[in-house]
């Protein structure tokens, strides 16, 4: 039957471990780390060869001070339930590290009331910095383009805005998102709706399309080059610059479907900027709220976006609460 | 297994049937659920009540199976009518002693009245829960707590249908008895008492949320709303009244997300002590807006006012008459009220059944009125 037509990946390479090139040098030889192994399992879904690593410097340095946050989060959860593992268990997606409350302003509060979030935020930013230095330093070093580095340094973008840059302007580290499963859920309703219904937020309306653009665009994507797999069409890169069949193929699908097609190379272009557009349209609109829009369904209204109901809501027409639960005489 | 030519021939023809045994099963299935649902109905149908204007989206589902269930505790009421009062009756407070509240009832309505509150608040122990053991001669002393707490809480009953008779009868007459809130129990059922801080080793905002509580109702959400709203009597306030404020969030009264979180606790609180949603009484697109609510949102908040009142001027002051047994587990204080502790779960108690009808002397903190 058709290998293409699977969820999981049909082709796997077991061999001799690939080590990749070093042109510079040795030195990234020295910092590959781990003996290389293969697992099936992994090969199903991707390569089937697990390590090397090239951790580096900055590697370590995220790692380590992740592990300080993650710590740092866990280990007040475990305080928060008087040091008990079956609490901690139960109440694990309940708890949070908090954000200090808005009476410290931009001041260190005592450890017990925020202290401990600031310092474990720290070490946050110092990991996601390190990690996102990384991600340059390593394309560089493969002499490749830095696409990755600043797709990431979009997702980082709407990180720093919620926890430090927005706190900053607001004057208050209150404003911040707590470290917990349910709490930040809750802090992300009340946020929304503290200022008047984030929905009326034209840039979390572009978050949104964007957000929901990229799926979509992942899709049509993956099932287009799938379809013309079996024509040579999942060597993209080869496709690009020597189109076969399997490109005008997928190029007059689209065509006759919708009247427009992307092209081998253009597809991943959208997909970069949809991706890459989300996060940015979305620490956009979350900069604006509160510093210079307070109430979002107000605002609008005053720009003639939010409809509003005029006259009577006739509410003698609905019906009664004796009629709903059938004890109308 | 097989015979030998069946097995040959299979090998021979080798088929996939995997395919086409998918699609058989998946369309199959299809078509028995679909077939199921027609005949059957939906399992699990429900029923809408409208709350908004229509494209708003703003209705209270219900299960329909619940629909049909009235709530088992009407059934517990019964009819009790009063006895019209024959013109010169001598009436209890001239007959008995240290009559303090319901003097004016005539003998008859008096012991009525008397008889149904054992049967509402202490069935099981009967009159001797309040007035002890020691016969009829001794039923004028105050020895007993129950019994000073059950004279306040008449007053409170009787305050509570004179004057908040916009909110027990805001629709039509329904009033509140004792047996509104206590069942048929000596401690009413959904009474709550201070948390305080919930977290160990935390203070501030970091120690009144992020627990599974029975105030926080199972959510993350802080423990203190009916704290903070319904005994400090806190402004519930969530939103700026203009798209933009000169104010600081959390700061000279601008509310901030904390106060939005206590709120959404307070609300979370009111809706399943209602058994109802948000659209009950906002359009959710805009909470705050007094202009897109609906007429519960005034019957709510009118709610909220008298339960400060209860728990402010009845229910705690009566903390140095409780035993300790009574109090609370963490701060010793009184036990209070919310909205469950009459609602329980449904729009109005009871379903909406007028319990005041047959008791003209709940109804009023004068004397009472038995009509012609």
């Amino acid at each position: 039957m058709a290998e293409y037509q699977n969820i999981f990946t049909q082709v796997q390479v077991q061999g001799t471990p690939e080590w990749g090139m070093d042109d510079t040098g040795g030195r990234l030889s020295e910092e590959r780390a781990g003996k290389p192994f293969f697992s099936t399992l992994v090969g199903w879904l991707g390569n089937a060869q697990i390590g090397p690593v090239n951790l580096g410097m900055l590697g370590v340095v995220s790692l380590l001070s992740g592990f300080l946050w993650f710590f740092i989060v866990g280990i007040n959860m475990l305080a928060q339930v008087g040091w008990s593992i079956p609490e901690f268990l139960r109440q694990g997606f309940w708890l949070a590290l908090e954000p200090p409350g808005p009476e410290h302003g931009l001041s260190i509060p005592p450890l017990d009331e925020g202290g401990w979030y600031i310092i474990s935020s720290f070490f946050l930013l110092v990991a996601v910095m390190a990690w996102w230095a990384r991600s340059y330093q390593l394309a560089a070093s493969h002499k490749m383009g830095k696409h990755v580095f600043w797709a990431f340094g979009s997702a980082i973008w709407l990180f720093l805005v919620l926890g430090l840059f927005r706190p900053v302007l607001m004057g208050s580290w209150s404003e911040a998102v707590p470290y917990g499963i349910f709490p930040h859920l809750d802090w992300t309703t009340a946020f929304s709706i503290r200022y008047g219904n984030l929905y009326y937020n034209p840039f979390h309306c572009l978050s949104i399309v964007f957000l929901y653009g990229s799926v979509l665009l992942f899709a049509m994507h993956g099932a287009t080059i799938l379809a013309v797999t079996r024509f040579g069409g999942d060597r993209e890169l080869e496709q690009i610059v020597d189109r076969g069949t399997a490109s005008e193929r997928a190029a007059l699908f689209w065509r006759w479907t919708m009247g427009f097609n992307a092209t081998m190379e253009g597809i991943h272009r959208w997909a970069w900027w949809f991706a890459v557009l989300t996060p940015i349209t979305g620490g956009i609109g979350i900069l604006l709220t509160g510093t210079v829009v307070d109430n979002w369904f107000i605002w609008a209204q005053e720009h003639n976006f939010a409809p509003m109901y005029d006259g009577s809501y006739g509410y003698e027409a609905y019906g009664s609460y004796e009629a709903f639960i059938g004890q109308e005489d | 297994m097989f015979p030998k030519w069946f097995d040959k021939w299979n090998r021979e023809n080798p088929t996939n049937i995997y395919g086409p045994a998918v699609i058989i099963g998946v369309i199959g299935a299809a078509v028995f659920t679909a077939t199921m649902l027609v005949a059957w109905g939906q399992p699990f149908a429900t029923n809408s009540m409208q709350t908004g204007p229509r494209g708003t989206g703003m209705s209270v589902p219900e299960f329909k199976a619940d629909l049909a269930t009235p709530d088992p505790a009407i059934e517990l009421l019964l009819e009790d009518p009063p006895f019209p009062p024959e013109p010169g009756e001598e009436l209890a407070g001239d007959i008995y002693e240290n009559v303090q509240v319901l003097g004016d009832l005539t003998d008859g309505n008096f012991n009525r009245l008397m008889a149904a509150m054992t049967r509402w608040v202490a069935p099981d122990e009967g009159c001797a829960y309040c007035h002890g053991d020691g016969g009829l001669e001794t039923y004028g002393e105050d020895n007993l707590y129950t019994k000073v707490v059950a004279r306040r809480m008449i007053q409170m009953t009787q305050n509570i249908n004179e004057n908040w008779d916009a909110h027990v009868n805001a629709n039509k007459q329904v009033g509140v008895t004792c047996m509104t809130c206590h069942r048929g129990q000596n401690v009413p059922s959904d009474i709550w008492f201070k948390m305080g801080n919930v977290n160990e080793a935390m203070s501030g905002w970091s120690a009144n949320q992020n627990r599974a509580t029975s105030q926080s109702q199972s959510t993350s959400l802080p423990s203190d709303a009916l704290e903070k709203y319904l005994l400090d009597g806190e402004i519930i306030g969530v939103h700026d009244l203009e798209s933009r404020v000169a104010g600081v969030p959390g700061e000279n009264g601008y509310p901030g997300i904390q106060q939005a979180e206590r709120t959404y606790s307070l609300m979370n609180y009111v809706s399943n002590s209602l058994g109802v949603n948000c659209l009950f009484c906002h359009n959710s697109r805009a909470f705050y807006d007094g202009s897109q609510v609906t007429p519960q949102w005034a019957t709510e908040s009118l709610g909220i006012q008298m339960v400060l009142e209860l728990n402010n001027d009845y229910l705690v002051p009566l903390k140095d008459e409780y035993p300790p047994e009574r109090l609370g587990p963490v701060h010793q204080d009184a036990p209070k009220a919310a909205c469950k502790t009459c609602h329980k779960g449904y729009q109005q108690p009871l379903q909406g059944t007028n319990v005041i009808k047959d008791w003209p002397e709940l109804a009023t903190t004068g004397a009472p009125e038995y009509g012609d």
